[in-house]
Formats: structure tokens, sequence, C-alpha cells
């Protein structure tokens, strides 16, 4: 395992959705509450986890779209939390994100070879007459035409443009990528075209990824590690195998069997009761508490932490922790 | 061999990116009457342009100089040589509606742009940093609002005296809150669109998020108000000739020779008629285009 190149700890995100009156009944909506994670350099860290449960929201507070209501990150043993907005600004080198909807992400007004020059120029990363020939590589490295860089992105299709949001993630040069499901609003045939590049890039420009995803699917087939997320709680981390073939944690042994597979098909699902709660007032103590099938008489009120079971694989949950 | 071909045909033919323009044309020449709308205002700029440059140039195309005061022919019915007749002063009308031509575009075109300008900063800051700043801004305009706006313009007359290019400033402050209201609702919402996020994400300062990112995206709102705006100021200017307070004697303009009138408006209608229906075509033609011109810049609404 590298080093560390990116380190999170105890980080939260609180959105505050009603401000009450005079501060009663103020309504917080905690989509992330103390998660920590490490992620190494050249690996690919996978972060699952159903809709809402703040893994966008981690992602999103990396690149600064979000400022942490608490906690730290680390970027190579810097601390980004607490930066002024202009040295802040000077990490965008460094960290660059993927978008989920191509269709969203890219200026409808701007050519996408105006798209990709863009974070070279205000970064001024090259002198001017050499971005010309950066966009051509970018675009030809991302398997698109130089002669369709004049075009607008509604000209292309969804898995082309998301390749142009690659391009311009590439741009910066940057050491980690924040994927945020960047396949999952594309064609099953396109998403592995997608993910082959997004490996054959790390494998080239030695990168960093941050792999978010919904599925586990994808999530397997790209991941070195994964964390699984339940209601802006970690609740398991481990590297990709042990965790397939061994999940500890309740919440993620129930994700697993739903997941579709060929083959062994008289795989017993665990149909878990009940929705997600509410992420505004959430259960106090363990929150995967009121749906879980292995809940024991000490379970409610109680909060695990996590814990390193095995070396390597962490789990939250207080039957495994032996108390 | 045959695929080497193609490559190279494809890497020589630069594609040209679509003309937005283009489309925006095609369907707008499909309503009757923004292409109505759109000729007049080309036959009013025209006319404008003509009589300033001939002015300046010392020529009189204009069959009567507008300015030239004639006691012997004043009151002259609408005739063969007068073709709207002469006011009280014997001045020929039809000569000084052409001649009041350039000063109501003018002031139109400038009310619009001294309003826009302002309205999108202060729409754009309000939309974009939100909080306090969006609070204080756009409570300060809704007091704005909350006066109607000729006696607002009028009252701003009163402090900053007479005069047209005084009058613009009146009209351009009173219609600024317009225009940061429409800027900071589309603002508001292009914000949270992934593509300003993204602007974000490789680094952009707000500056340029706001008018690289943002504003592109929200100016059709902004350019059918600026289009209706300007048929606006002219009837504001012409409100406030009539009152008196825009352009000073003997200069011709539309709303002052209607206020001049009204005393005669039994004994010589013709001397109200004319200017009346000058203003009139001016404000509806840049209302059917305007019109015209919001329905074309809506893409669900373009006719293909």
């Amino acid at each position: 395992m590298g080093e560390v190149i990116l380190e999170v700890q105890h980080l939260s995100k609180h959105f505050t959705v009603d401000k009450g009156t005079f501060g009663k009944n103020k309504k917080v909506l905690k989509a992330v509450d103390d998660v920590s994670f490490q992620i190494h350099k050249g690996e690919t860290f996978g972060l699952v986890g159903e809709s809402g449960c703040g893994k966008t929201t981690i992602g999103k507070m990396l690149v600064n779209l979000y400022q942490p209501s608490g906690g730290k990150i680390l970027f190579e043993g810097e601390e980004l939390t607490g930066l002024k907005p202009a040295q802040r600004r000077q990490y965008c080198k460094d960290i660059q994100l993927i978008f989920q909807d191509p269709y969203a992400s890219l200026n409808p007004r701007m050519t996408i070879g105006d798209i990709i020059a863009e974070p070279i120029l205000i970064n001024k990363l090259l002198p001017a007459d050499q971005v010309e020939e950066r966009v051509t590589y970018l675009l030809n490295r991302v398997g698109l035409a130089n002669h369709q860089r004049n075009r607008y992105p509604h000209e292309f299709s969804g898995g082309q443009r998301q390749r142009v949001g690659i391009a311009r993630a590439l741009a910066v040069e940057p050491k980690l990528i924040v994927c945020d499901e960047p396949v999952s609003a594309l064609d099953v045939s396109i998403q592995a075209q997608v993910l082959n590049l997004l490996s054959e890039l790390q494998e080239e420009f030695g990168l960093t990824y941050l792999f978010i995803a919904h599925g586990l699917n994808v999530v397997r087939h790209i991941s070195d590690r994964v964390g699984v997320m339940y209601l802006g709680k970690m609740v398991e981390i481990g590297p990709k195998k042990e965790l397939y073939s061994n999940p500890l944690h309740p919440y993620t042994q129930a994700l697993l069997s739903a997941a579709p597979s060929i083959g062994n098909k008289k795989k017993e699902r665990i149909i878990l009761k009940g929705d997600v709660p509410s992420p505004i007032n959430p259960p106090k103590g363990c929150r995967f508490c009121g749906r879980c099938f292995k809940k024991e008489e000490g379970c409610e009120g109680y909060v695990p932490e996590l814990k390193e079971i095995s070396p390597g694989h962490f789990a939250a949950c207080r039957l495994l922790s032996g108390e | 061999m045959a695929l080497k071909k193609t490559a190279a045909v494809e890497l020589t033919a630069q594609e040209k990116p679509e003309s937005e323009l283009k489309s925006i044309w095609e369907s707008l020449k499909l309503s009757k009457t923004a292409v109505i709308g759109m000729v007049i205002i080309i036959l009013l700029i025209l006319i404008a342009l003509v009589t300033f440059i001939t002015e300046k140039m010392g020529i009189q195309i204009l069959p009567y100089n507008p300015n030239e005061a004639d006691m012997s022919a004043s009151f002259v019915a609408p005739c063969a040589e007068h073709w709207f007749g002469t006011d009280e002063l014997g001045r020929d009308i039809f000569s000084r509606i052409m001649d009041g031509t350039k000063i109501s575009l003018f002031v139109g075109f400038s009310v619009v742009i001294f309003s826009m300008f302002f309205g999108i900063i202060l729409g754009a800051v309000a939309g974009y940093k939100g909080g306090v700043i969006d609070t204080v801004i756009m409570r300060f305009m809704d007091i704005m609002l909350s006066i109607p706006g000729i006696l607002f313009a009028i009252t701003l007359m009163a402090a900053l005296g007479k005069g047209l290019d005084k009058a613009i400033i009146a009209i351009g402050i009173v219609s600024i809150p317009e225009y940061a209201r429409i800027v900071r609702g589309s603002v508001l919402s292009a914000k949270e669109s992934d593509y300003t996020q993204a602007a974000r994400v490789i680094g952009n300062k707000d500056i340029r998020i706001i008018f690289k990112h943002i504003l592109p995206n929200v100016i059709s709102p902004i350019i059918v108000r600026a289009t209706l705006g300007i048929s606006g100021a002219i009837l504001d200017t012409a409100a406030l000739g009539f009152l008196g307070l825009g352009v000073q004697p003997p200069l011709a303009e539309w709303g002052d020779m209607l206020g001049r009138a009204k005393g005669y408006i039994f004994s010589a209608p013709y001397t109200l008629v004319f200017p009346g229906l000058a203003i009139t075509l001016a404000v509806l033609a840049f209302n059917l285009f305007g019109d015209g011109l919001s329905d074309a810049l809506d893409p669900k609404s373009r006719k293909r």
C-alpha cells in the first residue's frame, strides 16, 4: 500500500433545513456525520451507499463545493479545511471532480475545446501558445477527434460528453479525481467503455480515484478498497476482495445480497424492513439499528465506532466490537 | 488505405459551430407581428440616422427646418405643403416628428443600457452571493418598485434638474429594479447547475463564473425585457416631455409636442394626433418585436 494521499478526519456536513423561531425547533440535516477514512496514492477507493447517504456530499467537500461543518480534510498532509478561498483554490489543480450527469455538467454556451482549455488557462498552467496542443492531446486521449473541438455539448452523446468531462478534469493534471457516479447516467454498453478509459488513465497518469457509486457491481469492477456508507456514517471499510467475500456489517451483508448476480441463484436475499430514516433528526446511536436483522438488546442507543476487525478491514457494529 | 483517407478528410474538415443566431432568426421570421415590429424599428432607426447625419452635415433633407418658427403659417391644417399641418408657432409637424425620432430612440436605448448595466450587476451579485447581501439589495429594489415609476422619475428630475441627460438618468434609475429582479432569479437557478459547480471546481473566481458561465446562459429573458424596456422608456420620456420636464425647447420631442398641443385639442386636433401616433407606432413596434423575440429565444416554443 502506498503513502496516504488524502485523509479525512471526523468530517461532517450539516445543513440547516429549518431555522425555527429564534433557534427553537431548529431542524438540521446531518448529510455527513463524523466520517473518517484514508485514500492511498494510486488506488481506487470505492464509496457506496444508497441515495441520500452522503457520499456525493463528501465528494463535493473534497473539491471545495461545500464547506465542511466539522472535521478535517488532509491532502498530502496539508490541511485544506480553514484555508482562505484564494489558497484553497490552489488545490483545484490537485483534486478534480467528474460529474454524474454529463448532460448538465458542461456549459451549453461553450465549445468543448473551450471547456477543456479553460482549466489550463485560468490556472495558468501553460503558455497560451501551447494550450491548443494540449487540448488536442487531451481530446485524443479520451477518444474524441480534434475536429470536434468547435462543437457545442448538445451535439454529443452522453458517453462523448462524459469523455469531455473527463478531459476537463485531466486538463490540470490532478493527483486525485473524485468520480461522482460517472457512469450511472450512461447506457450499460457505454459504462464499460468509460470505466475502461478511467482505468487506462489511472495507469498512465498515476491517478488516485475516489469512486462514488450506488451499485456494488461497478465499484467491484474498479476499486481496490471499498467504503460503505449508511445515512451519513461510514459503516464498513475494507479491501475489495475481503469486503465482498466476507462482509462484516449487517448493512453491507444486506446490500451484497441484493446485488444481482449470475450463477448461484439460490443465494438467500436479506430483505430489510422499513425505509431509510430521515437524516433530519436521525436515530440516536447506531443509525442502522431500526432496520437491522441482527439487532440485539443493547444495540439501541449504542454508538458504534469504526473498529479494525481484521487487518485493513473496519466495521462499525456493536456485535463485532465484542461489547 | 481507405481508412487512412477518411481520417485525413475528417481532419481537414474543421467544422464550424452551428449558429444559434440563425435558428433564432428562422423562428422569428415565422411570427408576422414580430417581423412587422422589426420593419418599423429598422425604419425608425433609418429615419433617426438620416436626420442626425444630415443635420450634422448641414444638409436639409426634411421639407422644413423643424425648429424654425413661421408665425404667418401657424395652425395650417394638413395639406400638400404641410403633410401633418403646422403647430402654434407655424413649425411643420411632419418635419418635427421626423426630427424627434432620433431623440426618442436615443433615450430608449440609453435608458435600457443604463438600467440594464446596473440591474445586471446588482441582480447577479444578489443572486450569486445570497444571504445578507441579497436581502439588502433586493429589499432596496422592492422599495424602489413600491414607488410609482413616473412619480419617482419626476421626483428624481426635481432633484437633478431639467434636460434630456437628466431624463435618461431618472428613467434609467427607475427601471433598474426590473432588471435586477429578472437577473437575480435567473442567476439563482443557474448558480446550482452542474456546469456552474464544474466552473468552481476547476478554480474559477466568482466574477468569472458570473460573467462567463452564468450570464451567457440566462441572457435570453434579459434581452426580451430590454426590448420591451425600450418602448417603456420611450413612453416615459414622452410623459416627462408632456409635463415639460424632458427636452427643452425648441428641440422637437414627441411627448413635448403632445404637451404643447393639448391646449388646441379642439381647434387643431392634428397638432396632437400625429405626435401621439408616432409614440404609439414606436412603442407598438418594440412591443411586437419583443414578444416575438421572447418566443424565438425560448427553445421549447421555437417553431421548426
